[in-house]
């Protein structure tokens, strides 16, 4: 029993940290039919700003309020990663609206720059970057709607986009000089440490859980909350599920195909910025720490099917049950007089890379018999 | 889609191939062995281009696994390598068995004795296990990106399963091939690499013409059909699982072919051909050469990686922010490719645009009288 319940809790931190990243993507996909290979690299950004907020509220400013930082890094990272992923598609993907296959290079393009983006500029200045898009590209929607209308809008937004800039130089430098570990451009991993509170195990029917972990179960399931009451009761979330039903319909009746695209995207992606930071608070974190959880999160895609978040909670928990299941070798310890070649066999796929290679197979296996995953969209298409 | 046809003259054809083959024939004595080297390993990569083309570029599935059957043939000819060379050692069996304590060849290894058998194997078995891996998702019509992030994610299994596996294929260290004996020579001496990269350039060749066969003709025409509607292909009463199966087990055999190459000419064949920007990095290679042209493939291929080779001895940092730009700038103002730009309407394009008149090819009569008409 205990050892049962020890499993699934375990399958459960898994499959969460799984769902928080896979739910922008599936949504996402779902909307624009576009794989965002930058995913895990928005993720990775989300997991840097938990870095950099961490170190802020290090200054003696802030210092008293360091215990709440993580919580302060969650909405942060969310709009660093929205931002970021606003301005991907205002510049790229809209352009490529109808050709998936083109996206998914592009998008790889865009998370190779990132990449090298995060080891060869100094992440203060990278903070001034990213606030000056944050200023810049929302600073004009809040102008009153006569200066909107007025001819000399460009202007207006011309001078904001300097002011942005300006803005954005100022911050850097003043955080380059006020924290050292910041104003180096380095390509080492980095560590965040969990505030005091969240350190140690909490002990639930005489089991130690560790408390980071229930953390990131508590984070996932306000996302997912917060996701589903946002898609089922607000104007913009039925809007969002009209658009993934039937795009051309929805344009004709009248709404902007065009704003949904941009904030189903900022979403998204401001989702993986929060699942970056659950990712920090398991690990270190580096330029290529997206990358380990992105294929996961394209199996919980394939594996959930599109336009219905349940099949996405569901194909998360389930690869992460399997994967503790399996890459533990849990079956021999609860049955543990099983015959020899079958036990060889749990024995053989009882590491982590290896239980990844059984769970593929037994997603391939699924697949033949539901090629469209565990909820298909119902349509009359031939496509889809 | 249709690009206007160049037509060449059968003496200019000729003589390109006359200064093709001399140029082949001369290429050692011209480059320092070190950049003949990198040549040659480039122009084997161009082989597994020539397949991402096939299959990309005429029938439209894009793979980002096909690093599974480079790395599928590179092991099949290291392995026959290395147990073939490993008379002196303990048990004659490689000699990185015995760090592992087994002593015994695996059974499936037993068969690469055999140098007609690794012959074949080389790229019998990538085109099989692409042929099963395709057969397994096309049969569910699953395509598109679907079929992307499957092919990646098998990649991904292959390269976690290869990795572990220790005891089987020296995990993550790789099989080495440079200091192993073929036919009585060094692997890695000078003259057995010369030999390579003459092997290496006659199959690029030999490459090129079989997948000029394979898109010529009725074959062909479905394969491009595929690609640019599946269900009309369908409803006119193909199926196109068949084709799509062929077609992208051929380029997991010319994969497996360019793995092998590859693998003689870089000395080690590693899970490292199996890491996933390595494969996507193939499909650039075939975009920015100009999908849909073979040629196109080969050139990309040779001239991105020899880009890449030279940009990153001078500035190691940079190269990621120019691979990053090259593959958003190829797909938002490049789709055609170089090549397809140059035999579509680019470089008209760009002539008119600083105001060199266009010609008219149908009708010159037409052309005549614009000009009277400009003129009066």
């Amino acid at each position: 029993m205990e050892l049962l319940l020890d499993s699934l809790f375990n399958g459960v931190a898994i499959g969460s940290v799984l769902l928080v990243a896979a739910l922008g993507l599936a949504i996402v996909f779902g909307l624009m039919g576009v794989i965002n290979l930058a995913h895990g690299e928005l993720m990775m950004l989300g997991a840097y700003t938990t870095y950099v907020t961490q170190l802020i509220f290090k200054l003696p400013i802030l210092k008293p309020f360091y215990n709440s930082y993580i919580i302060v890094s969650i909405f942060l990272a969310f709009i660093v990663s929205g931002v970021v992923g606003i301005l991907l598609e205002k510049t790229i993907i809209r352009k490529l609206y109808g050709s998936p296959l083109e996206t998914l290079l592009a998008t790889w393009g865009v998370s190779l720059i990132l990449q090298q983006f995060v080891r060869s500029v100094p992440l203060a200045y990278g903070t001034g970057l990213v606030i000056s898009l944050i200023i810049g590209l929302f600073l004009p929607t809040t102008f009153p709607s006569k200066i909107k209308e007025s001819i000399n809008f460009k202007y207006f937004k011309f001078s904001s986009w300097i002011f942005a800039a300006l803005s954005g130089v100022l911050t850097g430098s003043v955080i380059s000089s006020s924290v050292s570990k910041l104003s180096r451009a380095s390509a080492r991993n980095v560590d965040v440490t969990a505030p005091s509170w969240m350190r140690g195990q909490v002990e639930i029917i005489g089991t130690a859980f560790p408390k980071t972990r229930l953390m990131i179960i508590v984070i996932t399931l306000i996302s997912v909350v917060a996701i589903t009451l946002f898609l089922n009761q607000s104007a913009w979330g039925m809007r969002i599920r009209a658009v993934t039903q039937n795009r051309q319909m929805s344009d004709c009746l009248g709404i902007s195909t065009e704003k949904v695209d941009i904030i189903t995207f900022g979403i998204g992606s401001g989702l993986a910025g929060v699942a970056g930071v659950a990712v920090s608070l398991l690990g270190s974190v580096g330029p290529n720490v997206g990358g380990n959880y992105i294929v996961g999160c394209f199996m919980v895609v394939v594996l959930g099917g599109v336009g219905n978040l349940l099949g996405t909670v569901l194909a998360s928990f389930g690869i992460g049950i399997m994967t503790d299941l399996i890459g533990a070798g849990r079956l021999l310890s609860i049955w543990p007089d099983m015959p020899l070649p079958l036990s060889n066999t749990i024995n053989f796929f009882a590491t982590t890379s290896m239980a990844r290679v059984m769970i593929f197979a037994l997603i391939v296996i699924f697949l033949q018999f539901k090629p469209t995953g565990l909820f298909p969209q119902k349509g009359r298409m031939v496509e889809n | 889609m249709s690009l206007s046809k160049v037509k060449f003259d059968k003496k200019i054809v000729l003589s390109f191939w006359i200064i093709l083959i001399a140029l082949i024939i001369a290429a050692p004595t011209l480059l320092p062995v070190f950049r003949l080297n990198l040549l040659g390993r480039y122009l084997s990569l161009s082989i597994v281009a020539l397949g991402v083309d096939l299959i990309w570029g005429y029938t439209g599935l894009l793979s980002l696994g096909q690093g599974i059957f480079f790395a599928l043939g590179g092991y099949c000819a290291a392995m026959y390598l290395q147990i073939t060379s490993s008379s002196e050692f303990p048990n004659n069996i490689p000699e990185f068995f015995a760090l592992y304590g087994v002593e015994k060849l695996p059974f499936f290894w037993e068969p690469f004795r055999s140098p007609f058998f690794t012959f074949f194997a080389i790229w019998i078995i990538p085109a099989l296990v692409s042929g099963l891996i395709g057969f397994l998702v096309f049969r569910n019509r699953i395509k598109g990106v679907y079929f992307s992030i499957l092919t990646q994610a098998s990649l991904l299994v292959f390269f976690n399963f290869f990795n572990g596996q220790q005891k089987l294929i020296n995990g993550t260290n790789g099989l080495k091939t440079d200091v192993t004996q073929l036919f009585g020579q060094m692997v890695g001496s000078e003259s057995m690499q010369r030999i390579f990269f003459w092997i290496t350039a006659i199959l690029v060749i030999s490459a090129w013409f079989f997948a000029k066969w394979v898109v010529k003709g009725r074959f062909g025409n479905i394969l491009i059909g595929i690609r640019d509607d599946e269900p009309r292909v369908r409803f006119t009463g193909y199926n196109p699982v068949i084709f799509k199966t062929i077609i992208f087990s051929i380029a997991g055999g010319l994969a497996g072919i360019s793995g092998a190459l590859y693998t003689v000419q870089s000395g080690i064949v590693s899970p490292q051909f199996m890491t996933v920007p390595f494969s996507i990095e193939m499909v650039i290679w075939v975009a920015v050469g100009g999908r849909g042209t073979l040629l196109g493939a080969i050139l990309g291929a040779v001239f991105i990686n020899y880009a890449k080779s030279l940009v990153s001895e001078a500035l190691p940092a940079s190269w990621m922010f120019i691979q990053g730009g090259l593959f958003i700038l190829v797909v938002t103002a490049l789709p055609e490719g170089v090549l397809g730009w140059i035999k579509g309407d680019g470089p008209r394009n760009l002539l008119q645009r600083f105001g060199f008149k266009r010609k008219i090819e149908t009708y010159p009569s037409l052309e005549v009288n614009n000009k009277e008409g400009n003129n009066e």
